[in-house]
């Protein structure tokens, strides 16, 4: 039998359901692997007291025949959740301290379903960059060792600076290094831009964004309200369909959140997918693409053709403004989001001479330098004189970009297929002291699809040359997560299960 | 349109951010290369399109105007940093 962390979600939930093991002793194996992975820095705050004492209980829901759809499985949960008592900070130090009182919906359903928690994971300063280093708590490493290391170089690395070694991807690039090292069964993420597409890509696990409303927001730490969106990463498209069935649903704290039935996305895995009509947008075609993501998306289109499915060339024409809107939008968002956070309710406090160098000095301190970047363009896009300008036609260009596809799924397109990020992974500090504009083009293929309110999924599709994962993304309609999952699971078979890296760091 | 130091100032001090003299010069870069990367909105011809309000079409709920939070005030100021019995403590704002 193949280690208990090596399992995958709905394997480990067959044998729980079977009593060939128990949570008790999958819960233990994943809190060693934890504890021997703490130079990946993938988690924030460990709580293996908590996961041994859910696991307990879910062997007795197991034992006596109530158990929940996700009974005993141990999941890592990003550290912008709520969770009631334990480490919630958004991998800020603005939130020094913070212990919330209550527990997010998204988590708080992941409970109710009987899953088990081992801690919090890192990620990007308030969900704010691509690659995981803008955390307070320090960068994040990639189980995959850059191409042509030794597992000797990459343990040494990760004992110093971590320089050179490979990132995670952002924001959820702690959840993803955790799924892809065997540190969690799967782990809630979120994405605004791209935040769990891209660290899926990154590390060769498999990422949903839902439909914007699928997921409650409460309770988690807001970055722009309008863009993000809760979802999980796990190591197969099945795996991603079981958590999201508990994590979605209609929640009366969440205005935004939307009342319609959650499917059972399980069933959707195996459904054919002959006759599915599949866009390619030509405007994802960037210059300077290079050659092995040419090759992935030529494979991808491939294989959904060999499928039954219909491959349709598209045009989503004002896919290039996307990326600029965001950038407005999502700053305009955070800078008022961010406003909280004034040393008073909760976190750091910076003293100064009166009120107002309080709140200056300690929002100096708390926000790192990407967040206060981004607090101050939003700041600017919103004051007087440019809201007009700036703000206003970011959001019409919006509107452009959604009736884009509005019109091409009008027109009888049932998913798009894209490639889920313009690179392989890069490693880190490698792009950490250049333009930040540079960081941000990691997000051209993901972020219409939030601009949009769209459901994207990131499969992987194969190792590049050197041997780094590469993924797929599919953008659905709104509310047909299932299709995403019918598809993904499609290109999950013909790409063949991409071999995840021994555990070098143990 | 171009940032100037005066701006950084003036930005910073609405984002309620203390910026030190040294930090103007390059917030005033990165705010003027962020602000460049926008610029090619300027071409997208946007003459009569709404601003978009909820990407999602949605029905607001309204809930009873009841009371649901039952927290209290002890939950409410356990996270600050500064408190004195169920007041948060702020430096003086009155003379």
């Amino acid at each position: 039998m193949t280690s208990l962390t090596d399992l995958t979600l709905a394997h480990a939930r067959d044998l729980l359901l079977a009593k060939d093991i128990s949570a008790t002793e999958l819960t233990e194996a994943h809190v060693e692997a934890v504890e021997k992975a703490r130079a990946l820095n993938a988690f924030v705050a460990e709580t293996p007291d908590k996961a041994l004492a859910m696991a307990k209980a879910a062997d007795g829901r197991l034992a006596n025949g109530t158990a929940g759809p996700l009974e005993g499985i141990p999941l890592g949960i990003k550290d912008l959740y709520a969770t009631e008592g334990v480490h919630t900070q958004a991998a800020s130090h603005i939130l020094d301290g913070f212990k919330p009182r209550y527990e997010s919906t998204v988590t708080s359903q992941l409970w109710r379903d009987g899953a088990v928690m081992l801690g919090k994971l890192n990620m990007d300063e308030f969900a704010m960059g691509s690659s995981n280093e803008t955390s307070f708590y320090g960068p994040v490493a990639s189980p995959w060792l850059p191409p042509e290391w030794t597992r000797e170089k990459g343990r040494s690395a990760l004992a110093g600076d971590k320089q050179g070694l490979l990132v995670p991807g952002g924001s959820s690039g702690g959840s993803a290094s955790a799924v892809a090292a065997r540190l969690c069964l799967g782990a809630t993420a979120s994405d605004t831009g791209g935040s769990i597409r891209q660290p899926a890509a990154f590390t060769g696990t498999v990422g949903i964004k839902p439909t914007y409303g699928r997921c409650s927001r409460w309770g988690m730490v807001a970055f722009a309200s309008s863009l993000d969106q809760a979802g999980p990463i796990a190591r197969s498209v099945r795996d991603c369909a079981i958590l999201m069935r508990s994590m979605a649903g209609y929640d009366p704290k969440d205005t935004t959140s939307v009342d319609v039935a959650v499917p059972d996305y399980e069933a959707a895995i195996g459904a054919s997918v002959r006759g599915k009509r599949i866009g390619i947008p030509k405007e994802y075609r960037i210059d300077g693409m290079p050659a092995e993501i040419e090759e992935l998306w030529t494979k991808g289109i491939a294989w959904l053709r060999d499928a039954g499915a219909e491959i349709v060339e598209i045009s989503l024409p004002h896919t290039r403004y996307a990326l600029p809107a965001y950038y407005i939008v999502a700053p305009a968002e955070a800078s008022s989001n961010l406003a909280r956070y004034d040393g008073v309710r909760y976190g750091l406090r910076v003293p100064g001479k009166d009120i107002a160098s309080m709140y200056e000095n300690t929002r100096a301190a708390g926000f790192g330098k990407e967040v206060r970047r981004r607090v101050m363009i939003g700041t600017y896009v919103l004051s007087a004189g440019y809201y007009d300008a700036y703000y206003v036609r970011a959001q019409q260009i919006r509107t452009l970009i959604k009736r884009d596809f509005e019109t091409v799924f009008a027109d009888g397109i049932d998913a798009i297929l894209t490639p889920a990020t313009p690179s392989a992974a890069f490693g880190i500090g490698e792009k950490t002291s250049a333009d930040p504009i540079e960081m941000y083009l990691n997000d051209v293929f993901t972020v219409t699809v939030n601009m949009a309110g769209l459901p994207g999924i990131a499969v992987p599709g194969g190792l590049s040359p050197k041997g780094l994962p590469l993924a797929l993304q599919l953008i659905g309609k709104p509310f047909e997560e299932e299709t995403l999952f019918s598809l993904g699971e499609v290109i999950e078979q013909a790409a063949g299960r991409i071999k995840l890296p021994e555990p070098w760091w143990a | 349109m171009s940032v100037d130091h005066a701006t950084v100032r003036r930005i910073a001090h609405l984002a309620r951010i203390a910026v030190t003299d040294d930090e103007v010069p390059h917030l005033a870069g990165e705010l003027n290369a962020l602000l460049s990367f926008v610029a090619e909105l300027d071409q997208v011809d946007v003459a009569g399109i709404e601003p978009m309000t909820s990407v999602i079409p949605m029905k607001m709920h309204m809930r009873a105007d009841v009371v649901t939070d039952q927290a209290g005030a002890d939950a409410i100021v356990a996270n600050a940093p500064v408190r004195e019995e169920h007041f948060f403590v702020v430096p003086k704002v009155v003379e």
